[in-house]
């Protein structure tokens, strides 16, 4: 690592980058305290912790603008264990993240036409297709993202990533580790775990390799038990939206996770999240919802559509809708009990075996009925998101299966994470509204 | 027109013809028109609306309005989906529930309807011309045909051409290869509405088909789709009088339980 590079990084980001974006953070707080700021005739204004929020990520991105021969790089997926990267001072960049930043700026049409002008097909999901266009044309709305030192890509959540992170590993030419989970179609065998487990064992030693520093086991006990920590906090935050009204809806999760995925196992996200459950306890307290009035209750199945989030926020909110819990969110809450500091390796191996996406769609139904009956919701939206299949599969069946089994009346709605073009705005409405009728009548 | 007085009238804004219906208030369609959509649609919608009013003697009579134009009737009192308004519409005319099938100029929509008239669920075709009107228009404009015709010779051909496309622009291409083979054009029309009616019937067979099998939407015209679609989801498919303003004959009912409520 280079010495101009840490004084860049020291400079630019630790003293000047700090202090400027905390000066931001208290301009917009105060902003937010205004009376009369807040105009919305159905929404809430946003939650007081936003501006930290917009701090985390804005700090976290610029520290990105600096890291490059500073600090050691690693891209990770979605799903990968960063534990033992972050107990070896890695900064990461977790390019669905990235990509879904670019969808709510709408830059991932022109990024995505840069991945197809090079020859990836538009059947690619829109997350790769996003992320090989900024790898291939620099353009971000982040400022600039670090290349990396090293690559980690687990298949937790889809098998796309395989291709993916070779993609990456050809491009940026560095070592990729690959932590492979097999698929769970019933019950997580100790043959599957102690697989995963070596995997990580031989992550290690590649990432102690790139990172040039040994592995610091008090160090990976600490931000597991900062990971842990935070999980179980954001769990208990989504758990709130049970309250009726829900003083936070799945649109507000949708934001708020950032810090749950891409800096976990930091003391600070910790203190977010308890900051954020204190003020959710507030509203409860004095009866505040998301929604200034909270007719009926939903559910949400799915990732979000990045670029409509604020479309579909405004249109639902001006029905009365509250979505007030989604299995994608939930994904990062519910296995807090899983993940032993004690023991980092196995607890990791077998945590990271059962998110959602590498368990049988049973299992997602469950999830969902689930959801139903603990927030009281009136009805689930499954959005089939054209890129991403093994989260669509099955939506069908979990749809006749809702309507059988709990009497929950579901939309099946055609969309697409990240790419504009395979979504109608007019044909969404004519559902959407359909469905809301079909709640009413 | 009719002795009766029009207490209630429906608007459907579609995205290939508009219709306005107004009932009586038995709920009896007495009066309607139809028109190519207009791209200048609120001037239009304006007038038709107009029209119907002056009919009725009665211009703040209330008015319902569907169809994909429907924001843009501004002097509706209320905007319901086509969905809610065919599933009314049918449910009137043919006195029972079932499945609905609605082939539109833009989309299609499988419709479950209980019984009790209301609607259970719904499925419609995905961000794609395949399995809607616009399908047929634009093979039947290929051949320089008119719908009635292309219908007549698909229930007329003694022979078939799979179509493998689904894809409307495909299938256009498709169809110009197979005559090019010397394919006679009959048997490929034939082929090209059992394409769409399969493209419908899968659909269809997704939200679970329950009898009777009932069809409304412009689409519904079309003998050879009526008798496709029977013997694809092997069932009787019945028609209610005048499909084509079953979404605007829905709405006004909606307007008329508005008046009484």
């Amino acid at each position: 690592m280079s010495l101009v590079a840490r004084a860049k990084y020291h400079g630019g980001y630790s003293v000047f980058g700090r202090a400027l974006l905390r000066a931001e953070r208290i301009r917009s707080e105060r902003q937010l305290a205004k009376p009369g700021f807040w105009r919305s005739e159905h929404q809430a204004p946003p939650l007081n912790v936003a501006p930290r929020l917009k701090e985390l990520i804005s700090r976290h991105y610029l520290k990105g603008r600096f890291a490059e021969g500073a600090r050691k790089v690693a891209w990770v997926t979605s799903g990968a264990p960063i534990e033992f990267l972050t107990a070896l001072d890695y900064f990461l960049i977790y390019p669905e993240n990235h990509a879904a930043v670019c969808g709510i700026r709408r830059t991932a049409e022109e990024l995505c036409g840069v991945a197809e002008d090079a020859g990836w097909s538009r059947d690619t999901c829109s997350y790769a297709r996003t992320d090989f266009g900024a790898m291939l044309s620099g353009r971000t709305p982040v400022g600039k993202l670090p290349a990396p030192d090293l690559l980690v890509c687990c298949t937790n959540i889809c098998q796309t990533v395989l291709f993916w992170y070779r993609v990456l590993a050809d491009h940026f030419k560095v070592p990729l580790v690959v932590i492979d989970t097999p698929f769970v179609y019933r019950k997580v065998g100790d043959h599957d775990t102690a697989f995963v487990q070596r995997q990580l064992e031989e992550g290690i030693a590649v990432a102690e390799r790139v990172a040039e520093r040994d592995m610091d086991m008090a160090r990976l006990r600490q931000v597991t038990v900062a990971a842990r920590d935070a999980v179980k906090l954001w769990s208990e935050v989504m758990a709130r939206g049970a309250h009726k009204p829900a003083p936070l809806t799945a649109f507000d999760q949708f934001i708020h996770m950032a810090p749950i995925v891409e800096m976990r196992g930091q003391a600070f996200t910790v203190e977010y999240y308890r900051a954020m459950l204190a003020e959710l306890d507030e509203r409860i307290e004095k009866g505040v919802g998301a929604l200034k009035e909270e007719r009926r209750r939903l559910v949400w199945d799915n990732l979000p559509v990045w670029h409509r989030l604020s479309w579909l926020s405004k249109r639902l909110a001006a029905r009365g809708v509250a979505l007030v819990a989604s299995t994608y969110t939930n994904a990062w809450g519910e296995l807090a009990e899983l993940i032993d500091p004690d023991r980092p390796l196995e607890s990791a191996a077998a945590c990271y075996i059962h998110p959602i996406l590498n368990l049988g769609t049973g299992r997602k139904l469950d999830t969902i009925k689930r959801l139903v009956l603990d927030f009281d919701a009136d009805g689930v939206i499954l959005h089939s998101d054209r890129s991403c299949k093994p989260y669509s599969i099955g939506q069908v069946d979990q749809r006749a299966r809702l309507a059988s089994e709990i009497g929950a009346p579901s939309l099946l709605l055609e969309a697409d994470h990240n790419d504009p073009r395979a979504f109608s705005e007019e044909q969404a409405t004519a559902r959407l509204d359909a469905f809301l009728e079909i709640l009413d009548a | 027109m009719s002795d009766a007085a029009l207490l209630g009238i429906g608007i459907d804004a579609g995205s290939t013809t508009t219709k306005v219906v107004a009932v009586d208030a038995a709920g009896t369609l007495r009066w309607h028109r139809l028109e190519p959509t207009d791209p200048r649609m609120e001037q239009q919608t304006t007038r038709l609306l107009a029209e119907a009013r002056q009919v009725a003697g009665d211009d703040v009579l209330p008015a319902v309005a569907t169809g994909y134009g429907r924001a843009l009737v501004s002097g509706a009192d209320r905007k319901v989906t086509e969905i809610t308004c065919h599933a009314r519409g049918v449910h009137r005319a043919l006195g029972r529930g079932g499945t609905l099938v609605d082939i539109g100029g833009q989309d299609s929509k499988i419709v479950r309807i209980t019984d009790a008239g209301r609607v259970e669920h719904f499925a419609m075709n995905d961000k794609c011309a395949a399995g809607t009107g616009r399908f047929l228009e634009v093979v039947a404009g290929r051949l320089g045909y008119d719908l009635d015709k292309l219908s007549a010779e698909a229930l007329a051909a003694d022979g078939e051409v799979a179509i493998s496309s689904t894809c409307t622009v495909f299938a256009e291409s498709e169809m110009i290869s197979l005559i090019a083979r010397g394919h006679p054009v009959e048997h490929i029309v034939r082929g090209l509405v059992r394409s769409l009616v399969k493209r419908v019937s899968a659909l269809a067979r997704s939200t679970g088909v329950h009898a009777p099998l009932m069809i409304s939407g412009g689409v519904a015209h079309s003998a050879a789709v009526r008798t496709f679609l029977g013997e694809e989801l092997k069932l009787p498919v019945e028609l209610p009088p005048q499909p084509q303003l079953m979404g605007a004959y829905g709405a006004a009912l909606i307007a008329l339980g508005k008046r009484k409520a």
